[in-house]
């Protein structure tokens, strides 16, 4: 699995870098994982009664897809599984140089009285999923929310905290996580990145 | 997503691409209007002033429901019995409006390209242009669009003939910008008295038999015959009307069996359109109707939602 130098763009007298510093998942290691945290899932609700796997776009949602699947072949339980989308609850939209675009939201059945399982690639600053978690209440009430995360990689800047957690991955803040899932990237791999400046005449 | 557009005055510099976009997103937006809470705050704080000057009650609605469920804080401004009526001018207006921190303007004026000029007047808010004159009514054809665009899928290649006064149409106009740009045919159809001279310019074909027109269509578009086209001469009668141009069973036969028909409201019985098929299960009037409010919501969230 070889590290380096990924890509090198110049922009404005400006030589930017991404080198890619460590591969921290692959493929087996994603799946080994997932069916942990599907395990551990079905452990601490006793079974899979009154819960909803919901992912967040994008990523997120292929993540629950794949619990979906890994829950059905352990208990034989096909749990409702739907997509949420956070953008229009989002804190940081009139911060942002580009707008971020709006994905599908769809559940498949009423929340309210369900356990609620939230889908999440990386668990960072905790502001996508307060976000997630202003969404739901609007949609709906559930008994309780739970939330899965495959990467937390620190630095949070609200009290949120993940209830399965993949693998936690001590990161600087100038670190980028990257989540490639076969779905939507042709490979499964999680990747720290790091992007950097170097002037130039 | 890099969105360049900060208003819409008409639909001229929308690129196909942007369009498809578009659509896209504001069937997302949809989606809200199936919610217990129809709200969400991603306009949380921003000022948004409806600005009418001709009386409207579905766009200025529509506008209003689609600020609020954005949860922008909405002001409504009429013309009558504001300063407006004491003569003070759309440029003066314009700046009295910035003055109290609007972020956004929508507006319906009677005059041609009163938007525009709104929009060259304003330093910092987005204009909506809500129709003005007979030059075009950008978000009519953007709720068209999207109403027929969750029916036929592609619009790639459809059949649409728009019906009726074409003249003194804006939303035609915008309806003929947008539908071409999606790869539509469009043929008008009408009293060559009802039809503007520069009917090629436009983009689209003539023909004065509505039965001819029709065929092999997939959207026939019926335009409102305001009354006192009546009294200019420019019709004979109403019933007339009805019978050689109007919207009937005899007339959608010769058109697709599923042809769609829409028609942008209110819509007047037994003039442009027959009651029944008004009514009937070819018509997506009130689809339009539901669109207008996700359009409208999509739109202002991609132009005013960002902070730049």
């Amino acid at each position: 699995m070889a590290c380096g130098i990924r890509s090198i763009s110049r922009k404005e007298g400006v030589l930017l870098i991404y080198i890619e510093k460590a591969h921290i998942m692959n493929e087996e290691d994603m799946k080994r994982v997932l069916r942990r945290i599907a395990i551990e899932i079905i452990e601490r609700n006793r079974g899979l009664e009154d819960v909803v796997l919901l992912g967040i776009q994008r990523r997120g949602v292929y993540l629950a897809g794949r619990l979906k699947e890994l829950l059905k072949d352990i208990e034989g339980v096909k749990v409702p599984t739907g997509e949420l989308d956070i953008t229009l609850y989002r804190d940081d939209i009139p911060t942002l140089l580009e707008q971020p675009v709006v994905h599908s939201t769809s559940i498949p059945v009423d929340i309210a009285g369900k356990k609620l399982i939230l889908v999440d690639d990386v668990l960072y600053t905790g502001r996508t999923i307060r976000a997630a978690l202003d969404a739901l209440m609007d949609l709906g009430r559930p008994d309780n929310v739970q939330l899965v995360i495959l990467v937390d990689r620190g630095h949070r800047e609200l009290p949120i905290q993940a209830d399965y957690v993949g693998k936690v991955i001590p990161t600087s803040r100038n670190e980028m996580v990257e989540v490639f899932m076969r779905e939507l990237d042709g490979k499964d791999q999680v990747v720290i990145t790091e992007e950097s400046e170097v002037q130039v005449d | 997503m890099n969105w360049r557009h900060k208003c819409l005055l008409d639909l001229d510099d929308w690129t196909r691409e942007e369009l498809s976009l578009f659509l896209e997103q504001a069937n997302y937006m949809e989606e809200l209007l199936n919610r217990p809470i129809k709200k969400v705050p991603a306009l949380r704080g921003k000022m948004i002033v409806n600005f009418f000057f001709e009386p409207s009650t579905r766009t200025r609605v529509s506008f209003e429901l689609a600020e609020k469920m954005l949860s922008a804080d909405v002001v409504n401004w009429s013309a009558s019995g504001s300063s407006v009526s004491k003569g003070e001018t759309l440029r003066d207006t314009a700046w009295t409006l910035e003055s109290m921190g609007a972020d956004a303007v929508v507006m319906r004026h009677g005059a041609v390209g009163a938007a525009d000029y709104l929009a060259r007047k304003l330093r910092k808010a987005s204009v909506f242009n809500a129709g003005d004159g007979t030059h075009g009514h950008p978000t009519q054809a953007l709720l068209d669009l999207h109403s027929a665009w969750k029916k036929l899928g592609s619009l790639e290649g459809a059949k649409m003939v728009i019906v009726g006064d074409v003249l003194h149409s804006r939303v035609a106009r915008s309806d003929i910008k947008a539908f071409s740009k999606m790869g539509v045919k469009i043929v008008l159809s009408g009293p060559a008295t009802l039809m503007p001279r520069d009917i090629t310019c436009l983009g689209a074909e003539y023909e004065p038999d509505p039965k001819v027109a029709v065929k092999d269509s997939h959207m026939v578009y019926l335009l409102r015959i305001q009354q006192e086209r009546q009294r200019q001469g420019l019709i004979p009668s109403l019933d007339e009307y009805h019978v050689r141009y109007g919207a009937t069973e005899d007339l959608l036969k010769f058109a697709r069996p599923d042809a769609l028909v829409m028609h942008p409201g209110p819509i007047n019985r037994r003039v442009e359109i027959a009651s029944e098929i008004a009514d009937g299960n070819q018509s997506i009037i009130l689809d339009q109707v539901r669109s207008g409010v996700a359009v409208r919501m999509a739109l202002l969230y991609l132009c005013v939602g960002g902070g730049k």
